[in-house]
């Protein structure tokens, strides 16, 4: 028998999120048996680093965008900042030659590969806007550049590289939230879907 | 604050850059090794046995 | 299974064994690991910051490179000048075969050169009896006539040169621009350019479009950044300034702008981004690409990766 409670918005959601998402999906303590290699360990890699360059990104809000330039200590945080981008991007990019050799679309996985390649896509944007926040001679000749590219798409009209106090904000507040979002929503995916399995030798049959 | 000195880089690449160059490819030299080492490390993780699920699957 | 099963798309049950796994602790592991190795990184090589390049630097450099930016500024003859959208309305901009893009974005940052980064500037300066006068003469003078004074001083352009803490021209008829590029330059020389830009009149700012602008229009910051191995010809937008490593992950957007027909086209911004937009298409859309998914069914890479699964 349905009750009122049944039809509240709030307990259809619970349950829905439940049955997709039930805890020993979100948090799992085993895994199928195929997964043993290498390079299953580059999407946590990737999410390490993510933590690690927000991080490091609080470190640098902390005394404001000039400190780095003013300080060794803001110095050391802004190059901490900087490697553990570059190891971001590092692994991220061996994740994803992995996935697309693991066939990871498969079985309903569009979703998950489809939101992986737009986050990749939200990092180099967040990435360029930090080269061009940095307030030096690489951010003036960066910015000069890059703009006639993007104004040739129409976009300079709105998005103003060359304007700081945009770049800046798009760099620490819009661009990371969407960079967290996407990648939040990828793992969740990745949760609900489970990791994809081999490829079947003959067409369909399950191993 | 001489404790601060610590946090100088050791080997600052603050030198001007190398490059290398192939027809059109001109490209840094810590650019090439940076895209080398991501290739290495994809084929190292392709290669390299993972540890402890071999030994358990034999046990199987 | 049944006969449809689409070995690109779908994807067989598991119906294999499982293996303990302990996500928590392998994201602890990762999350170690790479803080340390960013300690170990940043420690070994730092991270660059060389500094900014001011108008000031430029004009004292070099104060005739500078002079003649600014007579270009006003013959409107600099790359802002002409720019087109979103600066001002000198041409259509950039084409996508009959798109005009940024023309249909419209002038969103308005920027008239001769006003903003001549007169503008100059107006700002304290009294002065000679820059006064020239003001009101530039003033109260028609249209040509003023077009005439500054392609005067344009003939003259190329014997332009800086002593005694002047800029001396042998223009003649230029009516009050020889003082307006004098004075310019030394305002530049003085760093009050550099403010005059910024603010606009306002005592706060963060928006740096008109000196970046003006700097990029003269040939000190693109010799600067030759010499870093930045221009985009060289491969630029991938490097970073000294020996550090840069945007790797750009190579193949920097790559497009290094061969034909983009390197030779009048067009290539426009032309290199909406080939970079339909390849982040195309990967966006890889799973439901017949042929493209597959490719790695096809490479067979994932025997390797399987290997174990595979041997039974």
């Amino acid at each position: 028998m349905s009750t009122d409670i049944d039809h509240q918005w709030t307990t259809r959601l619970r349950r829905k999120v439940a049955g997709k998402l039930p805890p020993e999906k979100l948090l799992p303590d085993t895994q199928p048996s195929y997964v043993s290699s290498w390079i299953y360990v580059f999407g946590v890699t990737t999410m390490s680093a993510l933590a690690v360059v927000i991080g490091t990104g609080f470190l640098l809000s902390l005394r404001g965008p000039q400190w780095w330039h003013e300080s060794s200590v803001g110095h050391f945080v802004n190059s901490l900042h900087l490697w553990s981008v570059e190891i971001f991007f590092f692994a991220m990019v061996v994740h994803l030659w992995g996935k697309f050799f693991m066939g990871a679309w498969r079985g309903g996985r569009t979703a998950t590969w489809m939101t992986g390649v737009v986050t990749f896509l939200a990092s180099i944007a967040t990435a360029f806007t930090g080269y061009a926040s940095q307030s030096n001679f690489d951010s003036q000749w960066i910015t000069t550049q890059a703009k006639d590219g993007i104004n040739s798409t129409g976009a300079g009209a709105f998005f103003n590289v060359l304007n700081l106090g945009q770049m800046l904000m798009w760099h620490i507040v819009l661009l990371p939230l969407a960079a967290v979002i996407l990648t939040a929503l990828h793992v969740l995916l990745v949760r609900i879907k489970g990791v994809v399995p081999p490829y079947a030798d003959k067409a369909g049959e399950a191993l | 604050m001489a404790w601060i000195s610590f946090l100088a880089a050791l080997i600052p690449l603050d030198g001007l850059g190398h490059y290398l160059h192939w027809g059109v490819i001109d490209i840094s030299v810590a650019n090439f090794i940076v895209i080398l080492l991501m290739i290495a490390t994809f084929v190292a993780a392709l290669l390299l046995p993972f540890p402890g699920r071999s030994r358990r699957k034999e046990s199987k | 299974m049944s006969k449809s099963f689409r070995p690109d798309v779908d994807a067989p049950e598991w119906k294999g064994g499982h293996s303990p796994y302990d996500i928590i602790k392998e994201g602890t592991i990762a999350l170690v690991v790479v803080g340390l190795l960013t300690i170990i990184l940043a420690t070994l090589f730092g991270s660059p910051d060389d500094h900014e390049i001011t108008l000031k630097n430029w004009a004292n450099a070099t104060p005739v490179d500078f002079a003649t930016t600014a007579i270009n500024e006003m013959n409107g003859t600099t790359t802002t000048a002409g720019y087109g959208a979103p600066y001002n309305t000198a041409s259509d901009g950039q084409k996508l075969g009959p798109l005009t893009l940024a023309k249909w974005a419209g002038v969103r940052i308005p920027v008239n050169t001769e006003r903003d980064f001549v007169i503008r500037p100059l107006e700002s300066l304290p009294y002065n009896a000679q820059l006064s006068s020239a003001l009101t003469t530039w003033k109260s003078a028609s249209s040509s006539q003023r077009t005439t004074w500054v392609n005067n001083y344009t003939k003259a352009d190329a014997k332009l040169a800086y002593t005694n803490g002047q800029v001396v021209s042998t223009a003649t008829d230029a009516g009050p621009v020889p003082v307006f590029i004098n004075d310019l330059t030394n305002m530049a020389r003085s760093g009050a350019l550099d403010t005059a830009l910024v603010s606009g009149g306002n005592f706060f700012s963060t928006d740096y479009t008109k000196p970046l602008l003006f700097l990029s229009d003269g040939s000190y910051l693109a010799d600067l950044a030759q010499k870093q191995h930045l221009l985009g010809s060289q491969w630029g937008m991938m490097n970073e300034t000294n020996s550090y490593p840069g945007q790797a992950w750009l190579w193949l957007y920097t790559f497009w702008y290094q061969v034909s027909p983009f390197s030779t086209s009048a067009n290539a911004d426009v032309q290199v981004w909406a080939t970079m937009m339909l390849l982040s298409v195309i990967m966006f859309l890889v799973p439901v690409i017949p042929g493209l998914r597959a490719l790695p069914r096809k490479l067979k890479v994932y025997r390797l990766i399987w290997r174990e699964h595979y041997r039974k």
